[in-house]
């Protein structure tokens, strides 16, 4: 049915049903007899920032400041930001938490306010010819004036009318009050009428509806009358629909009407229906018109404990405790203070709640006019719930549900389309508390679906950070793949073409003259980095000079040199090779122990056990050094971690040594820098940290492989050797290996040299020759 | 000062579970007070020895399942399962029969399941199909009604039959059951079916003298007529009052008329009209107290029109083509299985979940 259609039925005074309802006695006259009075200035208002729907604004005002009434004491920066304004001049006290009218009790940032009983308004604009603003400027003068929904929901009503503008048809001003005892939007309309229709019009200023209904149940004929004889009957049409609660529940009220069902989930705007209550359209009209923002409202004060039932104008943040003095509550032991009516309200815990924009009812009812629940009994599925409920819900099977944690089946009964209006728990026979089920089971839910959200954050996140992984990953592949190659290249242009190893080779040599020097002149590893400078140029004077094939080799270098490149120099001789070099290496080792030893009991030990150790060291050093031809930074540092472990061997021994620390520093500093140096030209873009890194593991693993060296064949150095050159980026365990097997090439030729020494019988001191091997070696 | 807390709704109907069973119970008069005036006062022995039972099993049973006992009782369930299962029974069945199927019918078919509201199946039906399946004998002695027989037997007499089988003139129920020409009654639905099995028409059964000794009155079996209508009474009143709903007795008296006339206008024969069907039989306590058993029927009213339309038309085959006289007890346990999936199959379009094609 097309919405012309349901305006020419409307037009025709149809009026239609909704499902279920109730008919609760309706205690309305109590109150509604009694003409509206003005409650008076209370001694204190505390004003709640947020009493609505949205966020709190930011406070403009400050403790001690004078605030004339109507001020505004927030300042909203976004459309569901609404504005509280000083109901009444006086000076703000403190600006801090208390007790909002809420079911829990919660405590939020209120303006508390001290009246100075003077009333003086603010500077006020009255806007007679509101027509000749825009609909859009009144609909920024009602926000200025911090109109929130006074039926209860509190929804900003400037955001309804902004997003209602233009797509109206049917502007539906909700004077129906379903529950029972509430009063306060008939009292209005009865004393209020003019101003209520001055301010439909103004609304239809804005909206531009077709059709405008105003509805009111049939219990209110003076109200209905009043209503009556201010609209015009034609496009503002008074209709009185049959008292059912809750006709005034906004979509059951918008079928009753209408004829229409708001679509789940949706709002009534998607019918081209926009609900405005009497009491918001009257605010609405004060605003607009005499620039008086919502300061006030009309509460109902009702119930048989109250001496001096009534409606009154209330003005926010006016305290309950004082309201219940002022119309002279006479409490009963177990008093129930109920905001709201009896079927939607909630109770108080106590006095110190102020009255907001939504609050419409106070109600202290004694406990014959409505008695406490009685004891809960078991459900025998009467169904009479499912014949009250106006959602045509089952709420038998949402109680089922909700009970028993079945949350799915709680959803798939549509538990989130309950409007909590208790028609369900007012029907039943065996008293259960059906909403207070569906409230706890909603809230679950909310928990539920938050924690569900988190978990999916989460998952994001764990997904994010394995991609970020995977990225640097392939991201440090690459740049090894391309650091690798790039010195390869580097490699290449450095030696112009010629043979790598050629330069390989150069710098040992270089090396070996430094370690003369540094033997020769004992101060040099005091000297730090200007004497490793030193010997650098001297190494690469030498290095030139070998290049140019003039330079001597020292004996002892030589082999293992040829050792290192088997499959270039001669292959046949891989095995037998690295033997001889070993075996020199070993004797020179075993020469500067035997040095050592003597050294040990002499007085000027530093240059001689330097002397002595750095010979050891730097054969060590150099063997996986010189072995792999194109420089691995691993192996170097594994030689270097090599030369380190024997420096500290040595330093062990020299115990009694008051000045080992130099001493140390001598000898390990050369293989350092063969280290160094060998690091340095490659691996320029190289972490510090990370060369550190692999020298500590190579160190470690040089170790391990040490203490297993005992075992391992001579012969395995030769199929270590070969790959080397080929494979940029050598296995460090392959490396240590390579190590552990020249250490222990070098331990078994040292033991060689020493049968050959003993068998030789040269001289049973040749062992304890006091020259130091560095000495015969270097020239 | 602080208050106290409570949780909206904070008013109430004021009508209670305790108010239904007790309404329930009340509109149970009428049909009892025919009966008695039929049958006899076994009637009312019957139902003061299954209200005593009833009692007894379930405070016991609350004593074990250390429940609240007051409460229980107080809400009236088990008398009104009591009371049900009683006006079922023949007035001068013995007592332990009674006992026997009130206790069955607190201890298993409630109070094992959880107690009020949890049984799947009407207990007073469960026990009664129990009874009517372990001694048919027992259950289908039924007196002739009053105006076939000479003289109902007094309080007195009625009393010594159901404790002590005889009178103590030393009169057997089974002589008293014999009617002045030595022939033994049976209830109308069981002389029907007897006879049509024998090969009789329709019109040939009712010429016997229970259809016929009240005339016009008769037609739904002596008795029996008036029995049912009294019950239709109280159900009316239960109506009236919003505490049963109308859908199941309308669904299972339509349902029962619909079958029945469509076969007695096919074949007059061998069907029976549907007045006798309807005013025969346990058809009015059927409908309007024992398929309404809120905890046992489907609550949806979609639901609770099927479930009442299911019951008419298995009460007709079963009363045509079942091995028993009358099938209200297996229907309406038959209908009980068929609740969960009824209830969920016509669950009601919520608002705002429906197309907005609604006229009117």
């Amino acid at each position: 049915m097309t919405l012309s259609r349901v305006i020419d039925k409307i037009w025709s005074g149809k009026l239609w049903d909704f499902h279920g309802g109730i008919h609760p006695e309706e205690h309305k006259l109590e109150s509604s007899e009694v003409p509206l009075v003005e409650a008076a200035i209370p001694p204190l208002l505390v004003l709640p920032l947020k009493q609505h729907i949205g966020s709190s604004a930011e406070v403009i005002v400050q403790p001690g400041d004078r605030v004339l009434t109507g001020q505004p004491l927030t300042r909203p920066e976004s459309r569901m930001q609404v504005p509280i304004h000083a109901p009444t001049s006086g000076i703000i006290s403190s600006i801090e938490p208390h007790t909002v009218a809420h079911p829990s009790g919660l405590s939020e940032l209120c303006i508390h306010i001290q009246p100075d009983g003077l009333d003086e308004w603010r500077e006020r604009f009255p806007l007679p010819d509101y027509q000749s603003l825009t609909p859009l400027e009144l609909v920024g003068r009602i926000h200025e004036a911090g109109i929130a929904g006074l039926g209860g929901a509190g929804f900003p009503t400037d955001v309804k009318l902004a997003t209602g503008r233009e797509k109206v048809e049917i502007l539906i001003i909700n004077g129906a009050e379903c529950e029972p005892y509430i009063s306060c939007d008939d009292r209005l309309m009865r004393e209020e009428a003019q101003r209520i229709a001055e301010g439909i019009e103004v609304v239809r200023h804005i909206l531009k509806p077709r059709l405008v209904l105003i509805a009111i149940e049939d219990n209110k004929p003076q109200a209905i009358a009043a209503m009556q004889a201010v609209v015009d009957g034609e496009q503002v049409q008074v209709r009185v629909i049959p008292t059912k609660y809750p006709s005034g529940a906004a979509r059951q009220l918008i079928e009753v009407l209408t004829g229409r069902q708001v679509p789940s989930g949706k709002r009534s705007l998607t019918l081209g229906v926009i609900m405005l209550n009497v009491g918001t359209v009257f605010a609405v009209r004060q605003a607009v018109l005499d620039d008086e923002p919502l300061i006030r409202r009309v509460v109902t004060l009702t119930g048989d404990r109250f001496g001096k039932p009534g409606n009154a104008w209330v003005r926010l943040g006016t305290s309950v405790r004082w309201l219940l003095g002022q119309f002279q509550l006479n409490p009963e032991p177990r008093q129930r203070i109920i905001m709201g009516g009896p079927m939607m309200g909630f109770t108080l815990p106590h006095a110190d709640v102020p009255i907001v924009k939504i609050s419409n009812c106070l109600m202290a009812p004694s406990e014959v006019e409505l008695p406490p629940p009685g004891e809960e009994m078991n459900c025998i599925r009467c169904g009479q719930c499912a014949d009250a409920c106006p959602v045509s819900l089952l709420p038998q099977q949402l109680y089922w549900y909700s009970k028993a944690g079945e949350h799915d089946k709680a959803q798939e009964y549509h538990i989130d389309d309950c409007i909590e209006c208790g028609a369900c728990a007012w029907v039943c026979p065996s008293s259960i508390p059906l909403v207070q089920y569906y409230r706890e089971e909603k809230a679950e839910l909310r928990r539920l679906e938050e924690e569900a959200q988190q978990a999916e954050r989460a998952k994001q996140r764990f997904e994010a950070k394995k991609q970020r992984l995977e990225a640097e990953r392939l991201n440090r592949e690459n740049r090894h793949q391309q650091a690798s190659q790039a010195r390869r290249e580097q490699m290449t242009q450095q030696a112009g073409g010629s043979d790598p190893i050629a330069a390989a080779l150069a710098r040992v040599k270089a090396r070996q003259a430094e370690l003369a020097a540094s033997a020769t002149t004992p101060g040099i590893p005091n000297l730090g980095s200007e004497a490793i400078q030193a010997a650098r140029a001297a190494r690469k004077q030498q290095a030139l000079q070998r290049q140019q094939g003039s330079a001597t080799q020292p004996a002892a270098v030589t082999p293992v040199l040829t050792a290192a490149n088997p499959a270039q120099d001669n292959p046949a001789q891989t095995s037998t090779d690295p033997k001889t070099a070993a075996i020199a290496a070993a004797v020179a080792r075993a020469k500067a122990r035997k040095a050592e030893q003597q050294a040990a009991s002499d007085a000027p030990v530093t240059p001689s056990e330097a002397a002595t150790t750095q010979p050891a060291i730097s054969t060590a050093a150099e063997a996986p050094a010189s072995e792999t031809a194109e420089l691995d930074p691993k192996k170097a540092a594994i030689a270097a971690a090599v030369a380190r472990a024997k420096a500290r061997k040595a330093e062990q021994q020299a115990a009694s040594d008051a000045l080992v620390a130099p001493s140390e520093a001598a000898a390990t500093q050369p293989a350092m820098s063969a280290a160094d140096e060998s690091l340095a030209p490659e691996t320029a873009e190289l972490d510090p940290k990370k060369a550190a890194i692999a020298a500590a593991v190579a160190r470690a693993k040089a170790r391990k492989a040490e203490q297993q060296a005992a075992a391992t064949q001579p012969t395995m150095s030769a199929a270590d050797e070969s790959p080397a050159p080929e494979t940029a980026e050598l296995d460090p365990k392959k490396a240590a290996i390579a190590a552990a097997v020249a250490r222990a090439k070098a331990r078994k030729a040292e033991q060689l040299a020493a049968q050959h020494a003993a068998s030789s019988g040269s001289s049973t001191s040749a062992p304890a020759d006091p020259t130091p091997p560095s000495s015969t070696e270097s020239h | 000062m602080a208050f106290t807390i409570a949780s909206a709704p904070h008013g109430h109907s004021q009508q209670t579970t305790t108010t239904m069973m007790r309404m329930v119970l009340l509109a149970l008069l009428p049909g009892v007070a025919v009966q008695v005036h039929f049958f006899g006062y076994g009637v009312i022995i019957q139902l003061l020895l299954a209200a005593l039972t009833a009692l007894l099993t379930e405070s016991l049973v609350l004593l074990l399942r250390q429940r609240p006992i007051g409460s229980a009782l107080r809400d009236s369930s088990a008398i009104l399962t009591a009371a049900l299962l009683a006006v079922a029974l023949p007035p001068l069945a013995p007592w332990w029969l009674v006992v026997l199927g009130t206790a069955f019918a607190i201890i298993v078919a409630k109070q094992l399941y959880g107690g009020l509201g949890q049984n799947p199946f009407n207990p007073a039906m469960v026990a009664y199909v129990l009874l009517l399946v372990s001694f048919p004998s027992q259950m289908t002695s039924w007196m002739p009604p009053q105006g076939v027989s000479q003289q109902q037997p007094d309080l007195t007499r009625a009393a010594a039959l159901i404790l002590q089988g005889n009178t103590r003139d030393g009169v057997s129920l089974m002589q008293i059951r014999q009617s002045v020409d030595g022939t033994t009654s049976a209830t109308p639905l069981d002389t029907m079916k007897t006879q049509l099995g024998l090969g009789k028409a329709v019109q040939q059964v009712q010429q016997e003298p229970q259809f016929t000794a009240l005339g016009q009155w008769g037609s739904g079996g002596i008795g029996w007529m008036w029995v049912n209508l009294a019950f239709l009474a109280g159900g009316l009143f239960l109506i009236g009052l919003g505490t049963i709903a109308w859908h199941i007795p309308t669904a299972f008296l339509l349902s029962l008329t619909a079958c029945s006339a469509i076969a007695w206008h096919l074949d007059p024969v061998h069907f029976i009209s549907p007045t006798l069907q309807l005013l025969s039989g346990a058809t009015m306590l059927g409908a309007f107290f024992i398929a309404t058993d809120p905890v046992t029927a489907a609550t949806t009213p979609r639901g609770r029109l099927l479930f009442g339309a299911l019951i008419g038309g298995l009460v007709f085959l079963i009363r045509h083509w079942g091995g028993y006289p009358d099938g209200v007890a297996f229907a309406v346990l038959l209908a009980n299985i068929c609740t969960p999936l009824l209830d969920s199959m016509t669950r009601p379009a919520v608002y705002g979940t429906r197309s907005n094609s609604k006229g009117g």
